[in-house]
């Protein structure tokens, strides 16, 4: 196994110098709704928070405790979804359970996930796979709950 | 050094009974391989353990020769294949000393067996003419501790919820011991049953007993041990321990999963009503209701696990060959070697105790504050297979302020060189995510 493929120096350096941690509360006027998601098998944990006005994402924020590659998929998800509109949030969101889905065989396309693709290397480890998708469906569930739309159903 | 003389009539050093490593690890297929590139290192004993070739063979054997269902055929292979499967049991019964095979109750796994005492206690509790010491209500009390494996906590949760029982619990001491210091408020006359872990599959604590057994006695409760990490590593005596019920499980002991033992004393077993219903338990059906066999076949509803069964026999005779007392003194000498060397790895807590007395080699330990999981992906980089998480023990986990913790664990055929491997993996980890 090549370990760098799975550790990259993205997401290495995302998971010791984390963007966006911790629980913050919603500027005047948007929505706010959070989901709490943990690994079972691991005991990982994350809290995602979406603050929205209903169209924008106005703040991804979260907290949680876990791998590197959980923790690191949190930072990217808040750098990538934050700020967004909630349709391209979707997109986002989708390309990169597609990405976790598809066994290594799926080529990543930078221009829509960021920082994101560097765990296309994860997707080869199935044991993985649930820790960086852990933030993600977390986050698929506070969107739901704070009103805006829901991307197709996805299978982690 | 200092050579310290034991007196004579002792035991002495020499008396240790000892094996060839090298010549049981060659019985081991699996041991052959490689992983990532690299030459395996199987340090997850605890969780499951690798089958030596004579127990594979035996259980191709039974299908290849043997196969045909058990206790209903007059046919030649049905009469092979009960014969083997009842021998199976006597062997086991041997094992632990039992008094009669007709004590051991084979399951599915140490949960199984777990959960048919705790559903003969929620039985027994419907029936106003079921033994007193299986009815449990509001005011009884079920005692177990915070170092359980999940299995010895949610039976006992649930049955409490279903007859207003209560449950509580043993401490854990900061050394991962368990804390005694309150036994006799814990263990009362309200104390149906105590169900204990005999040796922690997280902290690797082998707990002592006899206090508690004593107690359990002086206020007429019942005693479980869970031996699932002990049958397989120390020579288990169920009439020495003086407990109820012991519980274990084959494929930690070098035998196929699917198969696991609930051993109880004769006339508790006797006393307990059925759990599962169905064929082979019965002695007569009619459809107005049906009467019960009696124990071991009371609990043995449906076909059994009858190859397992019979490779766990032989796996039996395999750990008697090599020898329970030279597989623990074995273990203890990993274990005492282990501790030493993982105390050089800078930054890395082991939980539980840190001397190799009254402790089984299972290690459980922090590195820094990487995570485990990250810890066991470069193991594994590295050949290196050690179980990362909670090891269904979260109470531990929560007990000693951690989500999970890394765990090494140790059987007759790993050496000092895998200790070593691990060792040197460790440095590896600590240069990924310094």
């Amino acid at each position: 196994m090549q370990l760098d493929q799975l550790y990259q120096e993205i997401i290495l350096d995302h998971y010791k110098h984390p963007h966006g941690r911790g629980l913050r509360d919603a500027e005047g006027g948007a929505n706010t709704a959070e989901a709490h998601h943990v690994n079972p098998t691991c005991g990982d944990e994350v809290t995602v928070r979406v603050a929205t006005d209903g169209s924008v994402l106005t703040d991804i924020s979260y907290d949680g405790m876990g791998c590197s590659i959980s923790q690191a998929s949190a930072s990217v998800l808040h750098e990538l979804l934050s700020g967004r509109r909630a349709g391209e949030a979707f997109e986002v969101h989708e390309a990169f359970v597609e990405l976790m889905s598809g066994r290594g065989q799926v080529t990543p396309d930078e221009d829509v996930l960021g920082d994101g693709v560097a765990f296309a290397g994860v997707a080869r480890y199935p044991a993985r796979v649930k820790c960086a998708l852990l933030p993600w469906m977390a986050f698929k569930d506070a969107a739901a709950r704070a009103g805006v739309g829901v991307s197709p159903e996805v299978k982690a | 050094m200092t050579t310290i003389a034991i007196p004579p009539g002792m035991p002495q050093y020499d008396d240790v009974p000892r094996y060839d490593v090298a010549r049981v690890r060659a019985d081991f297929p699996i041991l052959d391989r490689e992983v990532n590139g690299h030459r395996l290192v199987y340090l997850d004993s605890a969780n499951t353990s690798h089958k030596p070739r004579q127990v594979l063979d035996v259980l191709a054997e039974h299908y290849a020769r043997h196969n045909a269902n058990v206790s209903r055929s007059v046919h030649t292979l049905g009469t092979e294949a009960t014969e083997a499967y009842e021998g199976a049991r006597a062997k086991v019964a041997a094992f632990i000393n039992a008094p009669s095979p007709d004590e051991v109750v084979f399951t599915k796994n140490s949960t199984e067996a777990i959960n048919i005492v705790a559903y003969a206690f929620s039985n027994a509790s419907l029936r106003p003419d079921a033994d007193p010491r299986f009815r449990l209500g509001p005011g009884d009390e079920v005692v177990i501790s915070e170092m359980e494996h999940h299995s010895n906590i949610v039976p006992w949760q649930l049955l409490c919820e279903r007859t207003g029982a209560t449950l509580r619990w043993f401490p854990v001491t900061d050394q991962g011991r368990l804390d005694e210091s309150g036994l006799d408020d814990l263990v009362t006359e309200r104390t149906k049953i105590v169900s204990l872990v005999h040796t922690s599959n997280i902290l690797g604590t082998v707990n002592a007993t006899s206090r508690i057994t004593r107690r359990v006695r002086e206020v007429g409760a019942l005693l479980l041990l869970d031996c699932s990490q002990s049958v397989p590593h120390l020579p288990m005596d169920v009439v020495d321990y003086d407990a109820d019920f012991i519980v274990f499980t084959g494929h930690k002991m070098c035998a196929p999963t699917g198969i696991g033992v609930l051993w109880g004393r004769s006339e508790l077993l006797a006393a307990m009503p059925p759990v599962f219903g169905g064929g082979s338990m019965i002695e007569t059906v009619a459809m107005s209701g049906s009467t019960f066999a009696a124990p071991p076949a009371r609990f043995e509803a449906g076909t059994p696990p009858i190859a397992e069964a019979v490779a766990l026999g032989a796996a039996v005779d395999y750990l008697t060959g090599v020898g329970m007392r030279a597989i623990q003194w074995h273990e203890k000498e990993l274990t005492a070697y282990a501790l030493d060397a993982l105390a050089t790895v800078p930054g890395l807590r082991i939980f539980g105790p840190t001397v190799p007395v009254g402790r089984g080699g299972t290690i459980s330990f922090a590195l820094g504050d990487v995570h485990p999981h990250d810890v066991g992906q470069v193991l594994d980089s590295l050949g290196v297979q050690v179980r990362v998480g909670h090891h269904c023990a979260r109470p531990v986990c929560t007990r000693f302020g951690v989500p999970a913790t890394t765990r090494a664990s140790f059987y007759l055929y790993t050496t000092t060189e895998e200790i070593d491997a691990l060792v040197a993996g460790l440095e590896q980890v600590r240069k990924v995510f310094s």
